[in-house]
């Protein structure tokens, strides 16, 4: 069976002719995401590592300057335009990083979800439209009543980006591209909407890539993840493998560059953390 | 107003001895929004009633999470409001602000002499700190020269053995602030707000646009600058690793009201409000199992909260009376002060 997706030796670089600079956003990238079991992929990198670019690029929304992206053995280049977008977007379904920005603030949230449910989903109008959006919001823990006729400043971040899931569900789609989906959410909400991702490839069967600088959740969540760094792959395998001994110097950089509560490491050997850190006056 | 005569130079070295007022003292402070559109009068209650001390040299966290009012708090402690925002109740001590005088009350001359030289800021936008037009050096000269005195090579040198202390050289005051990095920028703003040796240091979100790698860097450099120069900081981020990583005390805000506040090290082990509980509870952590964690419903809507206490609509533990009256923090260990009926042990 051929793979879900499959990035070969994808580059993209930015700039060049009249610029001066020329920026190599990704350089030479492949992987893929199998094609009979659904996974959570993760691609893991601080800004600049050429994550986004490549949710772009499989989104359609960029093309690359060499290799090639397959979704489900077609060319993503031939699916990007005309008739055949709505075809790569029943199969990829974006999910962006700020949720207040992703939804139009003079419209009703619900009318993207309707909207979504007849165009990709297949429902028809009206209350087949209403059923497929209800089932959907249920998938993702809200409810219609909770959020018809509201606009986006009347909801939570967390609550938007619930929404903006649900509304990617509608289209049916094989893959999720998840850029960043919980930085612009709050800390209480954020575990719930990355947990959801292991919900959804297990019950609906959808693979999610899931781009994100946060090793934890990626810990979490993760089937895979694989480690970027100026465009390039660094190291990539098993989620808790890799998070838990990164072999290539940078990963285990981004490693130790986690947060630890430093109490922690006063445990057990009687001094306080408060006494190793006062210094001597 | 405590007025407290100990000389600048003793203060700055006061250690442990007799109590000593603390740097700064916000009492039941009130900061409402207040506006009025076509004769319809709105309120939004983004602090009511905020108690909390400051002490001497010491890094005292405030989380909060969006809508929490802690950005509020920090304007009203800072004598930044604008309208719609109003003080409309409670006062904010400063122990540097001499005699019976609160930050509201001063001059705009009395602010600039204490501004920089007593109570300083580390923003979260370093850019929007430093003049973009003009170089780093002329950010010092703009900021300090005056409270630092000394002019030409006699400033210089007190300028370039500060910007020691955040590793940059003397090469970055020739700099525009777009060629440095964000890091280095940080530093920089860190150097700004550190260099008079102010009492009080208030930063607001100093990492959050920071780069992962280079955010720890930039943490561990606020905390050994502060510890040198021995301010006091009010460091306030929705974030907790930065709170674990480098607070001293924590106190976490919802809702326009403080629930919780302890040592950071007792609130992340052993948190008692429901709120805080949950919200430690969901931090993720690499090498454990994923937190199972939910939390019905969103932040109060501050223009009209729930009656009682603001997270009983949540609560796991509300009981009738949480509906009804609002609890105080109230201490209920040595240093540990929560609000709440059902852990708090409010009569």
């Amino acid at each position: 069976m051929a793979p879900l997706l499959e990035l070969t030796n994808v580059s993209k670089t930015f700039g060049g002719l009249l610029r001066r600079r020329r920026v190599a956003a990704v350089r030479d990238v492949s992987f893929s995401l199998a094609g009979d079991s659904p996974e959570v992929l993760t691609l893991l990198g601080q800004s600049g590592s050429g994550k986004t670019t490549i949710a772009r690029m499989i989104l359609g929304l960029e093309t690359p300057t060499a290799g090639s992206l397959r979704l489900m053995a077609e060319d993503i280049a031939a699916l990007r335009r005309g008739a055949a977008r709505r075809r790569l977007l029943g199969l990829v379904q974006p999910i962006f990083q700020n949720p207040f920005e992703a939804f139009n603030p003079l419209r009703h949230v619900d009318h993207y979800l309707l909207l979504t449910a007849q165009r990709f989903g297949g429902a028809g109008y009206g209350p087949e439209a209403q059923a497929a959006t209800e089932a959907s919001l249920r998938q993702v823990g809200l409810s219609l009543a909770e959020v018809a006729r509201r606009y986006p400043h009347e909801l939570s971040g967390g609550q938007l980006q619930r929404l903006a899931i649900a509304r990617a569900l509608l289209a049916k789609p094989k893959l999720i591209v998840a850029d960043e989906p919980v930085s612009m959410v709050d800390a209480s909400l954020r575990m719930a909407i990355v947990n959801l991702f292991q919900t959804l490839r297990a019950q609906l069967g959808i693979s999610i890539l899931y781009i994100t600088h946060d090793l934890a959740t990626a810990y979490l969540v993760s089937d895979r993840v694989a480690i970027m760094r100026d465009g390039e792959v660094v190291e990539s395998g098993a989620a808790r493998q890799v998070l838990t001994h990164p072999q290539h110097a940078y990963s285990r950089q981004l490693r130790d560059a986690v947060l630890v509560p430093r109490f922690t490491a006063g445990d057990g050997d009687g001094t306080t953390a408060e006494a190793k850190h006062r210094p001597q006056l | 107003m405590s007025a407290t005569p100990a000389a600048d130079g003793e203060r700055k070295r006061a250690t442990a001895g007799a109590p000593r007022a603390p740097v700064l003292s916000v009492d039941d402070l009130k900061a409402y929004y207040r506006t009025r559109h076509f004769g319809i009068e709105r309120e939004v209650r983004a602090v009511d009633g905020v108690s909390f001390e400051v002490r001497d040299n010491e890094i005292y966290g405030l989380a909060g999470e969006s809508s929490s009012g802690k950005s509020t708090l920090l304007k009203a402690i800072a004598a930044a409001m604008r309208p719609p925002l109003h003080v409309v109740g409670g006062t904010v001590r400063m122990r540097f602000l001499e005699g019976a005088k609160s930050l509201y009350a001063a001059s705009s001359a009395e602010l600039a002499q204490l501004r920089w030289r007593k109570l300083s800021y580390i923003m979260q936008g370093s850019m929007s700190a430093l003049n973009p037009v003009r170089r780093v050096r002329r950010s010092f000269e703009d900021f300090a020269a005056r409270h630092l005195g000394g002019t030409g090579a006699a400033f210089e040198a007190k300028v370039v053995a500060h910007l020691g202390l955040v590793r940059l050289d003397k090469g970055v005051l020739d700099a525009y602030p777009h060629e440095l990095s964000g890091g280095m920028r940080q530093r920089v703003t860190i150097a700004l707000a550190t260099i008079c040796r102010p009492d009080l240091v208030i930063a607001d979100e100093p990492t959050t646009a920071l780069d992962v790698v280079v955010q720890k860097d930039v943490l561990d450099m606020i905390r050994d600058v502060q510890r040198q120069v021995g301010s006091s900081l009010l460091l306030v981020t929705h974030d907790l690793g930065v709170h674990a990583y480098l607070t001293d005390r924590l106190a976490i805000m919802y809702g326009g009201r403080l629930v919780e506040e302890a040592p950071t090290e007792t609130l992340f082990r052993s948190p008692l409000h429901p709120y805080a509980k949950h919200l430690i509870a969901s931090l993720p952590r690499i090498g454990e199992a994923a937190p199972k964690v939910t939390l019905p419903g969103g932040p109060p809507n501050l223009a009209e909260p729930p009656p009682g206490c603001r997270f009983h609509p949540r609560c796991p533990l509300a009981m009738e009376r949480c509906r009804r009256d609002t609890p105080t923090l109230t201490t209920v260990a040595p240093q540990h002060r929560v609000a709440c009926f059902a852990v708090g042990g409010q009569a």
